[in-house]
Formats: structure tokens, sequence, C-alpha cells
């Protein structure tokens, strides 16, 4: 048995995804900005895509930019919103849990002038309402809160933070980082004032180096890539049609079973914590999403108990215990008050369909087999 | 400028008696190895020299680069050879040399030309002076310095003219092969690496040897382990690495034995199972990054107590360096990246907040008897389950 418990990290590729991706390769290749029927052909690719894209956000498919990934979409809506709305202000408002691809941007930005303040979360990693209307200022230009937190699974209260910025001001530009999101709950940007929606294809079953952003018409973006054009202008370089056509494909496919697959996962999440908490001394971080769960083993330090689940064929991933040194900014497991000697001892997983509940049994096992052994070793 | 030949250096083994043979013969084996994958050459001894010629078309660089990591080379000439040996065309190719070899002419120099031929007309005195005022003339910066010239333009006859002047300096040292062979106990620090390279360089073999201790450190651990042995092999050919899983004894250790005693006696250990590995893989010696005082385990009483367990003899090249000199040496030889790479490695899991610094043989010893009966299987079993990777030059 070899149960994958890392979708959170990346994810298998669907077949058909990967049939329709290969056809593409050798077939239906032509670039989409040729004149000829070849790009013509490819073009209609990625129309299509975009039609997919507005069905499942309901927005106005013209507004969907197709990425490299959820890095570049974050990249591009923060340094492209805050770039261009700087004769407004320079004061930005995100959290203390955001990705790294979130933070660093953002950390790029507070060294070219921009001020960061960060909102404060609770024992959950739930961003404080209370704490986003202190924040807000009149040279506020950018909020950044992500939908679902990638270490805990936290689901933020994204319509509430959105609609608290838009009454404050509505000149801010709201961004939300939706990569763990996105396949997982449904979420209509345009209805709830989220001005840009950052997706990755990888997690939800399409190949890696695809993404999209959800960009609100009304709102100004500086394009980061310059080249030929494309995208009307948002971000130029060739698209990545197979990719892009991938992502259409894996995220119309997750959001027809949107209920079955969040069952499904729910179904995992629960019987893996029911029988991971049967074990002494664990503690359970888990947020509301579906599939995502965390765990903190006390005594154990989670690299040695993930390579001793890798060794049983379990993959997993270590909740990072995040070093970074900037004031207000900790890392997700801080920030939720996990005392420090548990920052180090956390585990994530994270589910897709094809995890089974033999898998679940198989894993609490070994579990069970594993941390009282690795409990004896620590350094003393 | 385009080289028809690479004329070779070679220092030390020129003093070995009548084993020079063997040696330069050696050399020029381990010559043609490491050039086997940068293209085709035929390398001869002739004259008391090393020739590297290449076959056809061959990028200047990589060849320089190979030949850099060749011990025994001392010194790389790129050679101009010249068929036409009449004097005017002689003329025309060193003041081209010169032109092309120097973009800044505001130097000094000297000309030495050699007769292997003695049949040809004009003296060598003759030659550096005829050669030497052409330069002048084409060259109005040129100076000339017979006594320490910028440049030394070798010019000499044979059957064809060879015209060279920069010596591009070599690894120095001895050709791999030249003194035997000797395990080297791999980590994936910073030492141990250096160390390797600094014992091949005096003629020696390598095997390696890497603690494994799952799941304590991990694949990625393994890999920079098998990373570094590459970087290492560029210099000292092929190497066997074993790779030894250490976790049970390590984990007796740490259920029976004191804790502050634990690195010592897990490096006893260690060493015990080079040695055999060694024995095995018919190497004479051990090899270790050591240095005195640099961590607890390695002052002087814990070397001494380290020792105490072999009978082959351990060479420890850093012992004397400090730590910024090894960095040095680890730059130059390109595996100071992948060592710095934060992985752990088995001697850090564990480590006792104060470990013993001054160990007592006898009070190592018994504290080692408390593992009677528990370590021997583990022992076993850990050589006879030790995966081996050849690492290729």
């Amino acid at each position: 048995m070899e149960p994958y418990f890392d979708n959170a990290a990346t994810t298998y590729v669907d077949e058909d995804v990967a049939k329709l991706v290969y056809d593409i390769m050798t077939d239906k290749y032509g670039n989409p900005s040729s004149k000829h029927r070849k790009g013509m052909e490819a073009e209609q690719y990625i129309r299509e895509a975009r039609e997919t894209f507005s069905d499942i956000l309901k927005v106005s498919g013209k507004w969907i930019v197709f990425t490299s990934g959820g890095t570049e979409s974050n990249n591009l809506a923060l340094i492209g919103a805050a770039k261009a709305n700087k004769r407004a202000g320079k004061h930005i408002i995100t959290t203390p849990i955001e990705h790294a691809s979130v933070y660093n941007p953002l950390l790029y930005l507070e060294k070219q002038g921009f001020e960061l303040s960060f909102l404060e979360v609770d024992e959950y990693g739930k961003v404080k309402l209370d704490s986003l209307k202190e924040l807000l200022r009149e040279d506020t230009i950018l909020v950044s809160i992500m939908t679902v937190n990638n270490e805990i699974g936290t689901i933020e209260p994204i319509e509430e933070c959105a609609k608290i910025v838009k009454e404050y001001n509505k000149d801010i530009v709201f961004h939300s980082d939706g990569v763990q999101a996105f396949g997982k709950l449904n979420l209509y940007p345009s209805r709830i004032g989220v001005d840009l929606y950052s997706i990755s294809g990888h997690k939800l079953h399409s190949p890696k180096g695809v993404g999209a952003l959800y960009i609100n018409p009304k709102i100004k973006l500086n394009p980061q890539i310059l080249g030929g054009g494309q995208q009307w202008d948002f971000r130029s370089g060739t698209e990545n049609v197979p990719g892009i056509a991938g992502l259409s494909l894996a995220a119309r496919k997750a959001y027809e079973k949107l209920d079955e697959r969040v069952g499904h996962f729910k179904e995992i999440k629960d019987a893996l914590t029911e029988g991971v908490m049967t074990i002494e001394g664990v503690r359970n971080n888990s947020g509301d999403a579906p599939h995502v769960a965390s765990f903190s083993f006390e005594g154990v330090r989670s690299e040695v108990l993930l390579h001793a689940l890798e060794d049983k064929g379990i993959y997993v991933s270590s909740g990072s215990a995040c070093s970074s040194n900037h004031p207000g900014i900790s890392g997700v497991l801080k920030s939720i008050g996990l005392p420090k000697e548990l920052l180090d001892s956390t585990i994530r997983f994270s589910f897709s369909e094809r995890n089974t509940i033999e898998e679940v049994e198989y894993t609490v096992e070994a579990l069970k087999e594993l941390v009282p052994v690795l409990r004896q070793f620590v350094a003393r | 400028m385009n080289y028809q030949a690479y004329m070779i250096k070679y220092a030390e083994i020129g003093t070995k008696g009548k084993n020079r043979y063997v040696f330069e013969d050696i050399l020029c084996k381990n010559i043609r190895n490491r050039l086997r994958s940068v293209g085709d050459y035929t390398v001869t001894k002739e004259y008391g020299r090393i020739y590297v010629t290449p076959e056809g078309e061959h990028d200047y660089e990589d060849t320089i680069a190979a030949l850099k990591t060749v011990f025994g080379i001392v010194g790389i000439c790129p050679v101009v050879i010249s068929a036409d040996t009449s004097f005017d065309s002689i003329k025309e190719r060193a003041i081209a040399f010169v032109g092309e070899a120097y973009s800044d002419k505001k130097k000094t120099f000297k000309v030495n030309a050699k007769r292997v031929n003695k049949q040809y007309p004009m003296s060598s005195m003759e030659m550096n002076a005829d050669l030497g005022e052409a330069l002048l003339e084409a060259y109005s910066e040129l100076k000339v310095d017979v006594h320490d010239p910028d440049i030394m333009l070798q010019v000499e006859v044979r059957n064809e003219i060879y015209i060279y002047s920069l010596t591009i300096p070599g690894p120095g040292g001895l050709p791999i092969g030249t003194n035997g062979k000797a395990m080297l106990l791999l980590s994936g620090g910073i030492d141990s690496p250096v160390a390797g390279y600094m014992i091949s360089k005096r003629g020696v073999g390598l095997s390696a040897t890497y603690f494994h201790a799952p799941p304590y450190t991990s694949d990625r651990a393994k890999q920079k382990v098998v990373d570094l042995a590459k970087c290492v092999a560029r210099y000292s050919g092929n190497i066997r690495l074993h790779v030894v899983n250490f976790t049970d004894i390590q984990m007796a250790i740490y259920k029976n034995c004191p804790h502050d005693e634990l690195t010592i006696i897990m490096r006893r250990y260690m060493m015990k199972i080079a040695e055999e590995l060694a024995k095995k893989d018919e190497c004479q010696a051990l090899i270790t990054g050591e240095s005195i005082g640099q961590v607890a385990s390695q002052t002087m009483q814990s070397l001494t107590v380290t020792n105490a367990v072999c009978t082959m003899p351990v060479f420890r090249p850093c012992i004397g360096m400090d730590k910024q000199e090894i960095v040095e040496l680890s730059e130059k030889i390109d595996t100071y990246e992948t060592s710095i790479l934060p992985y752990e490695d088995c001697c850090t899991i564990f480590v006792a907040k104060h470990p013993v610094t001054k160990p007592k043989l006898e009070a190592i010893e018994k504290s080692e008897k408390l593992l009677e009966g528990i370590i021997e299987p583990l022992y076993e079993e850990a050589l006879n389950t030790v995966e081996l990777i050849h690492v290729r030059a």
C-alpha cells in the first residue's frame, strides 16, 4: 500500500487531463497567436478554458489570465496592483499565515517603500475581523487574505473581510490566494468583492506549470512580464496551451462532482482524525478545509516521523516551523499559538479522491507503532 | 588561438628513479581515462615528455579543465606545432603566437630556442637573437629581460617546430594508483571531501563509507553524499561508496550508554566498520576529515580514543587546518555548495548538550561493555546490508 497524503503539495495528473495535454502537445500544437488555422485551433482551447473559469467563478470570461502557476499569479496580483495604485497610497494589509508566494512579494514591496501591516488571527488561524477594521487606513491600497490556509486548512471569512474592506473604501484592491481553495469550495469573486483571485493547476490534477488569475476589470494592474502583448498585455508570452486546456478540464471535473469530492475528503479526514486522536499526546490543529488535516505529535520530530512513515510507503508533509525573523509574521503554527515544543512536531495530511479508508487504517496503525518508538529517542 | 597539442609538465615523478617509467605510464593512462569523456585525444610519451594531441576539432577550455583534475600534472603548456621548419616560417609563427596569446604587449620577454634536431642549420643562440629581434620589431612595446621575463617563449626544433610559452598550473601531486588505495569516511560535511581530495592528491585511489540513519537522516542527505563523492571522484577516479545503515547501532548506544559518551562511542563503531570495509576493498588506510579541537569528538583525547579501535593507519590531512582553510579548499574543488545543504547527518541527531571532551579510553571501554550481547548482531547486520554505489569520475 502506498498512501499519498500530500495532495496539498501536489496531486497526480488526472488520466483524461494527461491524454488531452498529450494530444494538444503532439497534434494541436499551434501557437494561438498564429494567423493560420493551426493557430486558431490552439486559440480555441484557451477560449474554452476561459469559459470554464467564467462558469465556475461566475465572472466575465475575459478577465481570466493564465499564468505559470500559483506563485506567478500571486506575484502578478500583488506587485501589479501595488505598483499600479501607489499614487493612492502605500499601505498594504495581509495575514501572518500567508504562503511564501504572497509573503515574499509583499516583503519585496516593503523594500520598495510600501508599508505592511499584519492582521491578527485566532487559535484556529482565522482572521480577526476587528483587527481588519482597526488596520484599514486612508492610504491602504491593497489587502491580501488567503482563502484556505495550506498548512492547517483554515477557511478564512473572505466574504466578511472583503465586505469590511469595500465598505471602508471601494477602491482598495482585495486579493485572495485561492490555491488551496479552488476545486474544494465555491467562491464567486466578483459577487463578494474579491478583485484578484489566484489559482494553481497542479493542486487539482492538472500538470505543474500552469495557473490562473481572475482580475476584476475595474481595478488597475501593472503587468509583470513584458513581451508580445498576449492576454491583453497582462501576461506576455506564448500561452501554455496544453497546460491551460488541462487545467480547464481538471477544473471542470473537480466542480462537476464537488459535493461528492468534498464528501469523500471529509470521510477520510474524519476517519484519520478519529484514529490519530486515540494516540496519546497528539494535538489536532486542523481547520475546516475538507482536504487538510494537521496534527502535532508531542516528543517526536516531524521530519523523523515523516521519513519513518515514508519507509512504510506513506507520504505526508512536515508542518514547517517557520523561522522568519520578520516582526508580526512568524509562521502559521506560531501564529495560532502552538507551543514552542510542538512547532517542530507537526505533520500535515492532505487528501485526494484516490485515498481510501483502508489507507487511513494502515496509516493510523503505522503511527501507533512508530510514535511511541520515536519518542524513546530524542536529543536529551 | 588554435593549439595542436598540450605539453604536460610533471615534476615530482621525474625524481623517482627506476620507478619513473611506471609513474609516467600511469599518468598517461589517467590522462587518457580523464579525457575520454571530453573528446578524441592521443596521449604519447616522447623525449621524456607527455604530449596530449587532440584528434580533429577540440574545445580548449574543456581540455584544460579536464587536465586540471589529473593529479601528477604540474603544468599544462598549449603548443602550436608547425611542419614548416624554415626560419622565416618560425619567425612568422613566433610573431603570430605572441600577438594572439598576449593582448597586452607591455611585457618583458625572452626567447629560449632548443634544438632536438641538431642538424638544423642555425644554432640556438643565433635563433634566440634573430627571433628576439623580429619580435621587438613586430611589437614596439615589448622589452627584453633575460633574467626574469614575463613571457618565456619556448621554440623547439624537432622534426616539426613546437612553440609555447603559457604554463597553466595543474593540480600537482602524484598520479592516482601509484600509492595504493584508502577508505574515506565521508559525511555530508565540509571536511571529509576535502580530506579525500588531499590524500588522493598523493596518488591514492579512494573508496568511501557513509553512515546512513533512516528515518533520522533522509534520502536527500544520502543523495548529497553521492553528489560530494562525485565531486571528489573527478580528481580521484571512480569511488566505491559504501552506505552503511547505522540506525540500530546508534539506537543501541543511545539506550545503553551514558549520553555524554554517545558521540565518541558511535565514532568508534564507525571506524571499526569502515576498517572492515576497507579490508574487504583492499584499502591500506582510513581517511577522516578530523581537525584538532573542531568539535568535542575531535579533541586530542577524543581522537586518541577513536583511534584506539583501528589497526590501520588513519590519515587526517585536515588535522592542522583551520575551518577557513578547509572551506577555501572545498570551494576550490567545488564541494562547498553541496556540503552546506541543510540535511541532517547521523552525527548531529542525538548530540548531547555537553558531550565529553576529555574521554578516557578505560572509561569508554567500560561503557561499551554495556553493549555486549546486544551490539554484535547489529554490527553484523550493518556489515551485511551495506549498499554499494559506484560513483563514476
